[in-house]
């Protein structure tokens, strides 16, 4: 038979470990005494676009936090089980969390530029790991603003404030902040959603193409982003996690009820 | 009407999906050429062999449906496809199903040159050919119509299949003749009848393929404009 279409999908419950970027084992949290994570599993694949959906409050922003120990920050967050990245549990007590949060970078919903140049920001953290070479500065800053899609709109202004750049240009900034520290993996939890729809359509072609340097895990409250922009989806509902299979699957035949219900925007 | 464009989305593998799409019709519309041009072969020669292979190729048609089916399911549920772009899924929807459709009618022509039932008579033979050959050129010309995105072609094909169901009836008499003439045989002519139909009916699926594509580039639907606007229509292509 003529095969019309290429697609190759990962088989999720079975991935081998050079093609997995993290994976979450048993996985519970807890802030105070209210349960927020329950018993998570997961194998996230390794330069693939993963989105995580779900109804707000499910715990989508607390699960990818967990990928670089933010929660950390919260004082009474208590967990059980593992996360492992490269098969060392990130939560070992000899893991070095700076080095982490370098290695797997993140971005936030609203963009967060620095008061400073466009120039600092995107090398602020090259120069907090004290690199004080300027070519290599020079390099990185340029290399960085052309992955995140933004050199051309800022090249000759990069020592103005980037408080003056646009919405979308701040988020794309930052964004290579983010990619100028080289992460293994990127999490961005609702990136576009300060946005409008056209900066987000570039955006998105910007978080497909950088997928081929690093593993995306992306947090979206809009399923339509998720099904545009991610390879796997996983949908997550009070806590827990219900399904998780590659997009194309997840949208158009859901194993779960609930799932369905979710997508089609039906009461649970 | 904005003018057709598929691959000027800020999505590039959303344009790649568009023209991956669109290619896979005409792969599995050059699919079908072959089937109805072997037909034709095996009917002139009559060439049981040849008929069987149609026969079987039919399931490669059948497949490719399912899987152009599954695609544009799928860029609808994930790419939310707006304007042109979502006409333009819809249509290759429709126009898979119609030369599916094609594929089985094909078949079935296929299937009596495979079992020997072909007529004892070189005149029904001879018109039986004379209108497939016609149903082909009208199948090329749809299928080139759609390639093209081409609505002034797509209408004249639409107005080929008027010439199609004249020779029809001519060719549907004369069966009938020959069937009151050879009572004795009378299920072998039935199947002669059966695919003289089957020839007309791929006409017909034509035709709805021409209606897409006019609907897809023009926006509008040419089933419900008068004959004469469409005259006129055509004028103003020209
Ligand atoms: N620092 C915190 N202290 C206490 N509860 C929190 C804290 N952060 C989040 N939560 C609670 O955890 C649940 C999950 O929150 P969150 O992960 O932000 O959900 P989502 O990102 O899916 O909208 C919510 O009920 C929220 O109120
Ligand atoms: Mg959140």
């Amino acid at each position: 038979m003529v095969k019309l279409f290429e697609r190759n999908v990962l088989d999720l419950h079975n991935l081998p470990a050079e093609k997995t970027a993290i994976e979450v084992r048993d996985f519970s949290l807890q802030f105070g005494n209210k349960p927020v994570l329950k018993d998570i599993s997961m194998a996230i694949p390794k330069h693939q676009v993963t989105a995580l959906i779900g109804q707000s409050g499910c715990g989508k922003s607390t699960l990818i936090s967990c990928f670089n120990r933010m929660n950390d920050l919260v004082a009474d967050c208590q967990y059980q089980g593992e996360v492992l990245i490269d098969g060392r549990n990130i939560y070992d007590q000899r893991e070095n969390v700076a080095l982490l949060r370098t290695r797997v970078g993140m971005v936030f919903q609203r963009p967060n530029p620095f008061p400073m140049s466009v120039y600092d920001n995107v090398s602020y953290g090259l120069r907090l790991q004290q690199e004080k070479s300027r070519r290599v500065l020079d390099n990185t800053v340029e290399q960085a603003l052309k992955d995140a899609a933004l050199w051309d709109e800022v090249k000759d202004r990069l020592f103005d404030s980037a408080l003056t750049l646009s919405g979308g240009q701040q988020q794309r900034m930052v964004i290579a902040r983010a990619l100028a520290l080289k992460p293994e993996i990127l999490l961005l939890d609702e990136p576009t959603s300060a946005l409008d729809p056209l900066t987000t359509l570039y955006i998105e072609e910007l978080i497909n193409k950088i997928k081929h340097q690093c593993t995306v895990i992306i947090v979206t409250h809009n399923m339509q982003q998720a099904a545009r922009v991610s390879d796997y989806t996983a949908f997550m509902h009070q806590g827990k996690l219900i399904e998780f299979a590659d997009t194309d699957t997840l949208f158009t035949l859901p194993q779960k009820k609930s799932t369905e219900d979710y997508i089609t925007g039906r009461y649970g | 009407m904005p003018k057709f464009k598929l691959n000027t989305h800020i999505s590039a593998r959303f344009n790649i999906e568009l023209e991956n799409l669109r290619n896979s019709v005409l792969t599995m519309g050059g699919a079908i050429e072959q089937q109805l041009s072997d037909t034709l072969i095996a009917m002139r020669d009559n060439n049981r062999g040849l008929a069987e292979k149609v026969v079987f190729n039919d399931l490669n048609v059948n497949s490719m449906e399912m899987q152009i089916d599954e695609e544009c399911l799928r860029i609808i549920a994930k790419r939310h496809p707006a304007a042109s772009d979502l006409r333009m899924v819809l249509t290759v929807a429709k126009t898979t199903t119609d030369i599916e459709r094609i594929g089985d009618e094909i078949e079935r022509i296929a299937r009596m040159i495979a079992k020997g039932k072909l007529p004892d008579s070189a005149d029904i033979i001879k018109n039986m050919l004379s209108i497939g050959n016609h149903v082909m050129e009208m199948l090329r010309g749809t299928l080139n119509a759609f390639a093209r995105l081409d609505s002034q072609a797509a209408l004249l094909m639409y107005r080929e299949d008027e010439k199609i169901d004249a020779e029809y009836k001519n060719l549907l008499s004369d069966t009938v003749a020959e069937m009151q003439r050879n009572s004795e045989k009378l299920e072998d002519w039935l199947e002669v009848l059966w695919a003289v139909r089957a020839l007309e009916r791929v006409g017909d699926r034509c035709k709805n393929i021409c209606e897409y594509v006019f609907y897809l580039t023009q926006g509008k639907d040419m089933r419900h404009s008068p004959m004469e606007s469409l005259q006129e229509k055509l004028e103003d292509l020209r």
